[in-house]
């Protein structure tokens, strides 16, 4: 009955019946060339959502080339379900970041949900255990009911897939800003460990093996998702509610499990997720890398509805479902490990060697498409880019210098920011400990976790300003790297390499294309300079309501190796007396800057001006002075420039500061967002062997045992004088402050 | 002295518990399954936090239809130590082998924390190592810790010392702000915090090594008197 409701082939093509599943007519036509006939409805869907922007990058693909994604201990680079890095002692650590934006704005628990979800089987297709999530969250202001909601939600949708699986949130950030409002952004990270000799790849290898399904049966959720994410939110994107996907953590848990211990099996050929675009891109991804093909009977396939077409099955973006290739004869084994964990595994088709993903429904053959075709051979387009207005304008703006009254009361003001605030009312509702790996907890510049039966320990962490980025997206890139890098120093790690998420507005717009353009320049040569290779990653465009795009927001996942857990460094003063360092001077950098948002309510102007080879001579020398032993807390200076961060380092501790700033301690000493630079402290008798190792470290105060800030001039005159606990409730209370305040 | 760690399939606090027991306490431990229906030649039962059957239903009801729990239950009626935390808590509760209810959370939402806990009573196998009164720091991580009883049962709970450890500040608005509580004999202790995350500074507490200690001494005066 459902077929025949099907349009006919030629019906496709007259009705442009293509153009509402989002193929343009040229593609169309290449898809009518490279079959020699015209496809029916199925086939169409499988192109459809293959071509996608989300599975094919084909805006993308032409800006990712330039990533560094290659270095000696990079084991797997992009194109797999994740990257992966040597650490050494034959362990690796892999990781993958991805977005589930358009989900979340439309559904934002579920949504938010099955991102934490399909992260987390990216990582464990690999053959890794998961160790550890991150998630980089974007919303409009908190002053909307609607934006409080979506936050709420988000949140909660993480937490209850994370902490249900048993994977540990340790960390992350969340930024608000009003052009987040109707599209917010949802990135999740995972991090996993794996031995490599576990290492697996997604390849349907082998004629004849067989091609098992396990997992979540299929339903008609999801159809259309990647598709979907590859559209402009609208009013009418309530409609799509149907395409979000519904998670299933504890089914998720039971296919972590078993999949971990079936990698153990040689019987197993290759192994991945089915992620967006289900059956689809499984089967054809695993089949083009391998040089092969696949044949499917759909009837096989675990069906949680009745009658379900051939394309809604292989369009389904169902969750929890994983597709195994198994040498023949040895089935069994595979199925009894599924079973013992009370999972379905059946056999579904067989690899084939014509290189055709050929499908079998009711006894019929209802697709029989090259699977190069699908995976490979998606149009590359280079879409015309235009400098914007906009950008001219804000670099030919004179400099930005701020006109504040009492700098104490602007300090209490900048902890308010939601973006500055402490993050507590998030990170108490994820469990961050479970797995007892966690050292250092979310809340300071990243998230340290042992290497359980080592002395070794890894830095996480997630970044992106991306207001910088929308002042000028090429120092932005360079930034967001330079940043999240800086984060991991702070914590005693050297920085492995990156996994981004490139969120960006509708790339057919010249000035949006402009933007990928020149952010994709500035993260490629941060990254080289700082050899922090790319090893993966995601790319989220068409991030608009009504027409108004995201700022752009490549968020930069980055991994470092602590080589000994004696060099794990907090943010939080360790000691009283202990001398304060500041490395780095402050510029006139206020554009883009916390304080800029704050006084003027927009921002303009420059970002501040970034020298990567002082950039890369501070993070090694920080990085050596924490490894000798030198330096007792460490801190990098970032939004709200060198009081916040003072601030900062006090509270959780029972201390306070004495610090004397050279000259008038002016507005830019104080609070311009100047990067490359560090918050320091160091024990009396370490003095002198940090300062040969940091030599541009310049010496400002000492922690206090009285709680108190205090920031003199350099005549020794008191420009700020705080109590720590002020500041600190302040800035503790100011999210669940706005959560509750009515809009 | 030899432990279970009980694991369901959605346990995710069962390699936690084993490694506390074995790394920092250094007896001896072992994973049983929850198909299994003995626990012979274990001297003491742990059950482990998580989401047992995925717990979409109550925390703790579908697990206590599970074979091994028959195995627990029998090892409780012979005076073995069991201890129940967090979903392990709900389990027994649901179970039975404690009395008692679980709520959601007061604000309905997940915490995650350390908090400060005060020993109410050190006269268990599961306390003796602290002092009484003592305050502790060791995390929670719930969504389901509002413990529930009606006022005749809190009656009992208080007369016979039941109560082992409360919150110093209600976190989640339990009754008589009650973080632990065992059965009337003694030897069943279900608590939402988890010791089994305190037991290593490295990780920020080490006030839940000395419950892991007390079972162990217990265990040992135990059998050097009977032998």
């Amino acid at each position: 009955m459902q077929l025949l409701r099907e349009p006919s082939p030629q019906q496709i093509k007259d009705g442009r019946i293509y153009a509402e599943m989002g193929l343009t007519d040229d593609e169309f036509a290449l898809i009518e060339n490279t079959l020699g006939r015209l496809p029916n409805y199925t086939e169409t869907g499988l192109f459809s959502v293959m071509w996608s922007e989300h599975c094919s990058y084909k805006n993308s693909k032409v800006l990712l080339k330039k990533f560094p994604v290659s270095g000696e201990k990079v084991l797997q680079g992009p194109g797999e379900g994740a990257g992966i890095i040597d650490i050494g002692d034959g362990q690796a650590v892999v990781f993958k970041i991805e977005s589930h934006n358009h989900p979340s704005a439309i559904e934002p628990y579920q949504g938010a949900a099955t991102g934490v979800g399909g992260i987390i089987r990216d990582v464990f297709s690999m053959g890794a255990r998961p160790v550890a999530l991150l998630n980089s969250l974007r919303f409009g202001e908190l002053t909307t009911p609607r934006v409080k909601y979506l936050f709420e939600e988000v949140v909660a949708g993480i937490a209850g897939y994370g902490n249900c699986i048993g994977i540990p949130t340790v960390g992350g950030e969340v930024q608000f800003d009003p052009c987040y409002e109707g599209n917010p952004l949802v990135n999740a990270m995972c991090v996993g460990l794996i031995d490599h000799q576990d290492i697996q790849k997604g390849q349907a290898k082998g004629v004849g093996n067989s091609v098992i399904y396990v997992g979540a049966s299929t339903g008609r959720d999801g159809i259309h998702g990647a598709t979907f994410a590859s559209e402009e939110l609208s009013e009418a994107s309530e409609a799509k509610r149907p395409a979000v996907q519904v998670g299933d953590p504890f089914m998720e848990k039971l296919l972590l499990e078993a999949c971990l211990e079936v990698i153990q099996s040689d019987a197993l050929v290759g192994i991945q997720d089915m992620g967006a675009a289900g059956l689809t891109s499984s089967s054809a991804e695993m089949a083009s890398k391998a040089g092969s093909g696949i044949e499917m009977d759909l009837d096989k396939v675990p069906q949680r509805e009745k009658g379900m077409t051939a394309y809604e099955m292989m369009l389904s973006e169902s969750q929890e479902r994983m597709l195994l290739v198994v040498q023949t004869g040895r089935e069994q084994e595979i199925i009894d490990v599924f079973e013992r964990w009370g999972l379905e595994a059946t056999v579904v088709g067989r690899v084939t060697e014509d290189k055709k993903l050929r499908l079998l429904h009711q006894g019929e053959v209802v697709a029989d498409v090259p699977v190069d075709a699908l995976a490979e051979e998606a149009p590359v387009y280079h879409k015309p880019s235009t400098e914007p207005a906009l950008y001219r304008e804000f670099q030919a703006l004179p400099t930005y210098r701020p006109e504040i009254g009492n700098p104490g009361d602007v300090l209490k003001q900048l902890l308010q920011q939601p973006t500055i605030a402490s993050k507590e009312w998030v990170y108490n509702q994820y469990d961050y400990m479970v797995r007892t790996n966690t050292v250092v907890s979310p809340g300071s510049d990243a998230a340290v976790l042992r290497i359980r039966g080592t002395e070794k320990a890894l830095a996480m962490t997630t970044d992106c300003n991306s207001r910088y980025l929308y002042l000028d997206p090429y120092i932005g890139g360079q930034l967001a790297i330079a940043e999240a890098a800086r984060n991991l120093i702070c914590s005693g790690a050297k920085p492995l390499g990156v996994t981004d998420c490139l969120n960006y507005g509708n790339p057919e717009k010249p000035e949006i294309f402009w933007q990928l353009e020149k952010s994709t320049d500035g993260l490629s040569e941060a990254c080289e300079k700082l050899e922090t290779p790319v090893i993966g990653g995601n790319v989220s465009l068409y991030n608009e309501t009504n027409g108004e795009a995201v700022y752009p927001t490549p968020v930069i996942g980055m991994v470092g190796l602590i080589e000994h857990v004696d060099h794990i460094t907090r943010q939080q003063f360790q000691n009283e007396g202990d001398a304060v360092y500041l490395v780095g001077e402050a510029g006139d950098d206020f554009g883009g800057s916390e304080l800029q948002k704050m006084l003027e309510g927009t921002i303009s102007g420059k970002a501040p001006a970034l020298d990567l080879d002082v950039e890369k001579r501070r993070q090694e020398e920080v990085l050596t002075a924490i490894q000798n032993g030198t330096v007792a807390s460490a801190h990098d200076l970032a939004e709200g420039g060198f009081l916040v961060a003072l601030a900062e380092c006090t509270f959780g501790t029972p201390f306070g500061a004495d610090v004397r700033l050279p000259g008038e301690a002016a507005v830019k000493e104080l609070f311009a967002e100047t990067p490359s630079r560090y918050l320091l402290t160091v024990k009396e008798e370490k003095r002198a062997a940090f300062e040969a190792l940091v030599p541009e470290a310049r010496f400002v105060g000492s922690v206090t045992k009285e709680p108190v800030l205090t920031v003199k001039d350099e005549a020794g005159q008191p420009v700020v004088q705080e109590q720590v606990k002020t500041l600190e409730d302040t800035w503790r209370g100011a999210v669940a402050c706005l959560l509750k305040s009515k809009a | 002295m030899k432990f279970a760690v009980i694991v369901f399939p959605g346990s995710n606090c069962d390699l936690d518990m084993y490694h506390a027991v074995k790394d920092e306490l250094g007896a001896e431990a072992e994973y049983v399954w929850h198909e299994e229906t003995s626990l012979a030649g274990f001297d003491g039962v742990l059950l482990p936090g998580g989401f047992s059957y995925g717990d979409y239903l109550r925390t703790g009801a579908i697990a206590r239809f599970s074979p091994i729990m028959n195995a627990v239950k029998q090892a409780a009626e012979e005076g073995k130590p069991v201890l129940g935390v967090c979903n392990g808590f709900q389990i027994l509760l649901e179970a039975g082998l404690l009395p008692g209810a679980m709520l959601r959370n007061e604000k309905l939402k997940f915490i995650c924390a350390p908090v400060k806990l005060v020993v109410e009573n050190t006269g268990t196998p599961f306390t003796a190592a602290y002092d009484d009164g003592q305050e502790i720091t060791i995390p929670v991580a719930h969504g389901e810790g509002n413990y529930f009883c009606d006022e005749a049962t809190l009656k009992q709970l208080k007369d016979n010392k039941q109560i082992v450890f409360t919150y110093k500040n209600n976190i989640n608005g339990s009754v008589a702000n009650i973080a632990g509580i065992t059965n009337k004999a003694g030897n069943v202790l279900g608590m939402m915090p988890h010791p089994e995350r305190a037991v290593d500074q490295l990780l920020g507490s080490k006030d839940g090594l000395a419950l892991f200690q007390s079972i162990l001494s217990h265990w040992r005066e135990k059998n050097a008197i009977t032998s």
